[in-house]
C-alpha cells in the first residue's frame, strides 16, 4: 500500500510516496534514537558515564537522510550529533552503550575514541573526528574515489552550521563542485554552535546560500519534518548518481538539550526560545501525523515504546557487564603492519 | 617584581589564593584595564566564558567588542591576531583545545614566526595565543594533545607553559607585554589548582627557568602538570631519604638552560618528565642541552626521559591513565636512577 502524503493534512507537502510499513519504520528509528539518547542523559546524571553529546531534536533530518540512502553501500561521514542517523543505518544501541561506558569490545575503536564518533567499517561509516568539519574534504575524497572507480555509490556527510566556518568546509565543497562529485553535504542548522548564535557565525541568512559559490545545488529544508528531509536527500542522491554532482542541504532545526553534558545552555539562550522549539519536536510531529493518517495507533506506539525500552535495557546491561579494556589495549593500531603482498619488485 | 618564593606563606595575615584559571583571568583583566589595544578573540569566550571558564565575566566588563566570540575558524583566529598585531594592537587569542591549533599552523609557523625577520626587523607581531593542552579529562585523542614541541621547533615563536597559578599570572602578563608571538600552553588539569597569587600586576620574565624544589640526589626537569606530579613524587621520595630537585623551565623557547645545567652539576643525575609522547618530545632538547654542557662531566648515570607513550590518547580512563606519566611512575624512575639501576 502506498500512502500519498500529499493528500494528508497537517505535516507535509512533499509528495513523498512511501509504504505504510516504511513510514512506521521511520517512526520506530526516530523513537529508538530518542529513547537511547534520553537514556544516555540519565546515565550521565547517575554518574555512570562521563560524557554525552545529544542528537535529540535532530532525528527528522537524520532518519530522513538514512532512509533516502543505501546503508552499508553508500558511504556515510556523519557528525557527533547523528545518533539517529547511525542507528537507522545499522549501528546499534549496544554499540553506543559500549562507547558510552568505554568498555572492551566497543566496535568502533575498542573504547579508544570518544562516544558518538561512530566509525563502523562493516557499515561504511567513516569515523567522525573531534575537530569539526574535517569530514567534508574527506567526504569529497570518498566521492572522488567513487567516481574514479565508476561506482554508483554516494558519499554522505553532515555537520553543524557553526562548523561551516572552517576552511575545511569551503575547500571540501569547492572540490565537490569543481570535480562534480557524488556528494551530499547536510548542514544541521540548530542556530547555535555551543554558545555562539548563528549570526556571529555567518553574515548570510542561510548556509545553503553559499551553494552557488561552490557550483553545487543548494537546498533548504524544514529539518524537523522527516518526510521533507527524506525527499530532499533522495533527490540529492539521484542527482549524485546520475552525474549531476553534489548537493548542499541545509536542514533548519534546533537542539533542545545543552550542547553536551559539559554545558549549561541557560547562560546563552532564553528558555522561551527552547520552549517554542520544543513545540515543533520532530518526533511528536511525525507521531501526530501518523496517528491522524491511521498509520499508527496508540497500541502500536505502546508496543514500539516497550520494544525500545527492552532493547536499550539489554544494551545497557550488556555494556555495564562488559570489562574495561586492559591497559595494553591502548598500544596497538598506531601503524598498519607491512602488507607482504604490496611490493615494488616482483 | 615580586619575590618568586611564592610557595613560602607570607608572614603577615591570610594569603590570597586564586585558581590557575582565575589568575589568568586577572592578568587579562588588569592588562585590558590599562591598555585599550589589548582585546580577546576566541570561540565561546563571551557569555559562555570559555570552554574552561577562563574568560568568565570579562565580556560583562569589557563588552563584546573587546571580548569577541568568533566563528569556529582557528586559522582566522591566528591570522587575525597577526594582522591586528602588525598594525599596533595586542590581541590575545584563545584556541578552545590545543588539538585545534593544528588548524592555525600555517599562520603561526610560516607567518607569525617569520614576519619580523621577513620585514627586516621593522615589524613586530605582539600577540598571545592561549590554549589548553593535556590529557586526564577523558576526552580522547583529539581533545588531549600536548603539542608544545611543534612550536619549540619554530624560531620566532615563544612557547610558555605555566605549571601553577602564581606563574600563570606572571607569565601571562609577560607574554602580553612581549613584542613577539607567544604560544601560551595551559593545562586543563591545572585550571582548578590554587596557589598564592598577589593582587597587584607582576611579571615573571620569559626565558627564566625556575627551581621549584631543591634537592641533592637527582634533577627532575618537568613541564606543566608534570611539575606538580614531580613535586608530589618528591614528597614521597623524601620520606625514603631521596631528595630530588625539580626544575621548571616555564618558558620552553627560548630556553634558559643555566638552572638546569647547574642543577645537574650538583646532583649528577637527570630525569626529564613531560606529558607529550616521548619520541620527538621536548625531553630530547633538555637531554641534549645537558649532554652538551659541562654538566656532562658530572653525570654518574644516563640521562633518562619519562614521557607519554608513543600512542594517541585513548578515551577509556584506565588506558588514558597509563598513557602519560603519573606520580608513581616518577617515583619509581627516580628511585631507579638514584639507586644506580641504569
Ligand atoms: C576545529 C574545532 N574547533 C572547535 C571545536 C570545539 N567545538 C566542538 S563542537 C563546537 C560547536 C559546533 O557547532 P555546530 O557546528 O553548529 O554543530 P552543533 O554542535 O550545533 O550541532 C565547537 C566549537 C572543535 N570540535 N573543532
Ligand atoms: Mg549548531
Amino acid at each position: 500500500m502506498a500512502t500519498d502524503l500529499e493528500t494528508r493534512p497537517g505535516i507535509d507537502d512533499s509528495g513523498v510516496q512511501l509504504e505504510a510499513a516504511t513510514l512506521r519504520e521511520m517512526y520506530w528509528q526516530m523513537l529508538r534514537a530518542r529513547r537511547t539518547d534520553e537514556r544516555a542523559w540519565v546515565l550521565h546524571r547517575q554518574g555512570k558515564i562521563a560524557f554525552h553529546i545529544s542528537g535529540i531534536g535532530h532525528e527528522a533530518i537524520q532518519v530522513g537522510a538514512a532512509f533516502a540512502l543505501r546503508p552499508g553501500y553508500d558511504y556515510a561521514l556523519p557528525y557527533y550529533r547523528d545518533l539517529a542517523f547511525n542507528l537507522a543505518w545499522g549501528y546499534t544501541p549496544h554499540d553506543f552503550m559500549l562507547a558510552l561506558f568505554g568498555r572492551e569490545g566497543e566496535p568502533t575503536s575498542g573504547a579508544r575514541q570518544m562516544p558518538s564518533h561512530w566509525g563502523t567499517r562493516s557499515l561504511n561509516i567513516i569515523s567522525q573526528s573531534s575537530p569539526v568539519a574535517t569530514q567534508v574534504p574527506q567526504a569529497a575524497g570518498v566521492a572522488l574515489a567513487i567516481k574514479l572507480r565508476g561506482e554508483d555509490r554516494v558519499a554522505y556527510t553532515s555537520l553543524g552550521e557553526g562548523s561551516t566556518s572552517q576552511g575545511d568546509f569551503y575547500e571540501g565543497m569547492n572540490w565537490a563542485g569543481v570535480h562534480k562529485l557524488p556528494l551530499i553535504c547536510v548542514v544541521e542548522n540548530n542556530i547555535y554552535a555551543i554558545s555562539v548564535p548563528v549570526h556571529l557565525q555567518m553574515a548570510v541568512p542561510n548556509v545553503a546560500d553559499r551553494a552557488p559559490m561552490f557550483g553545487v545545488e543548494g537546498v533548504i529544508v524544514d529539518g524537523n519534518d522527516v518526510l521533507a528531509c527524506y525527499r530532499v536527500v533522495k533527490e540529492a542522491a539521484e542527482r549524485a548518481r546520475s552525474g549531476g554532482g553534489a548537493t548542499l542541504i541545509e536542514a533548519k532545526t534546533y537542539r533542545p538539550t545543552p550542547h553536551s553534558s559539559d554545558d549549561d545552555d541557560r547562560t546563552y539562550r532564553p528558555r522561551e526560545e527552547v520552549e517554542q522549539w520544543k513545540k515543533r519536536d520532530p518526533l511528536a510531529r511525525f507521531q501526530a501525523y501518523l496517528l491522524e493518517a491511521g498509520i499508527l495507533d496508540e497500541q502500536a506506539i505502546a508496543d514500539y515504546e516497550a520494544r525500545a525500552r527492552e532493547e536499550i535495557d539489554r544494551a545497557q546491561a550488556a555494556a555495564e557487564a562488559a570489562p574495561f579494556p586492559p591497559p595494553e589495549a591502548a598500544l596497538g593500531d598506531v601503524f598498519a603492519p607491512v602488507d607482504e603482498t604490496l611490493r615494488a619488485e616482483e | 617584581m615580586l619575590s618568586e618564593k611564592h610557595n613560602e606563606k607570607e608572614a603577615e595575615g591570610a594569603v590570597r589564593e586564586l585558581t590557575y584559571a582565575e589568575a589568568l583571568r586577572e592578568a587579562m583583566r588588569q592588562a585590558m584595564e590599562k591598555d585599550d589595544s589589548i582585546f580577546l578573540i576566541g570561540e565561546d569566550i563571551g557569555v559562555y566564558g570559555g570552554a574552561f571558564g577562563v574568560t568568565a565575566g570579562l565580556v560583562d566588563e569589557f563588552g563584546p567588542e573587546r571580548v569577541r566570540d568568533t566563528p569556529i575558524s582557528e586559522a582566522a583566529i591566528a591570522g587575525s591576531c597577526i594582522g591586528a598585531a602588525l598594525t599596533g594592537m595586542r590581541p590575545i587569542g584563545e584556541i578552545q583545545f590545543m588539538d585545534f591549533i593544528t588548524l592555525s599552523m600555517e599562520q603561526l609557523v610560516l607567518q607569525a614566526a617569520k614576519l619580523r625577520f621577513m620585514f627586516g626587523g621593522k615589524a613586530k607581531v605582539p600577540f598571545v595565543l592561549r590554549t589548553p593542552g593535556g590529557s586526564g579529562t577523558g576526552a580522547a585523542a583529539q581533545h588531549s594533545e600536548t603539542l608544545e614541541n611543534w612550536f619549540v621547533h619554530v624560531p620566532g615563536l615563544k612557547v610558555v607553559m605555566p605549571s601553577n597559578a602564581y606563574d600563570a599570572k606572571g607569565l601571562l602578563l609577560s607574554a602580553i607585554y612581549d613584542d613577539n608571538p607567544v604560544i601560551f600552553v595551559e593545562h586543563k588539569l591545572l585550571y582548578k589548582t590554587k596557589a598564592h597569587v598577589p593582587e597587584e600586576m607582576y611579571q615573571i620574565p620569559l626565558s627564566q627557568s625556575h627551581v621549584a624544589r631543591e634537592g641533592r640526589d637527582l634533577t627532575v626537569v618537568a613541564t606543566s602538570v608534570m611539575v606538580q606530579r614531580a613535586l608530589q613524587a618528591a614528597e614521597q621520595l623524601s620520606e625514603e631519604g631521596i631528595e630530588i630537585e625539580v626544575v621548571d623551565p616555564r618558558t620552553l623557547s627560548p630556553l634558559d638552560d643555566r638552572p638546569i645545567i647547574e642543577s645537574v652539576i650538583k646532583t649528577g643525575k637527570a630525569l626529564v618528565v613531560h606529558e607529550a609522547p616521548t619520541t620527538g618530545g621536548y625531553g630530547g632538547e633538555i637531554v641534549a642541552r645537558i649532554a652538551a654542557s659541562e654538566a656532562f662531566d658530572y653525570l654518574d648515570a644516563p640521562i633518562r626521559r619519562l614521557a607519554g607513550l608513543d600512542i594517541p590518547i585513548p578515551y577509556n580512563r584506565t588506558l588514558e591513565y597509563h598513557t602519560v606519566p603519573q606520580v608513581e611512575n616518577i617515583v619509581e624512575e627516580a628511585r631507579k636512577l638514584v639507586r644506580g639501576e641504569y
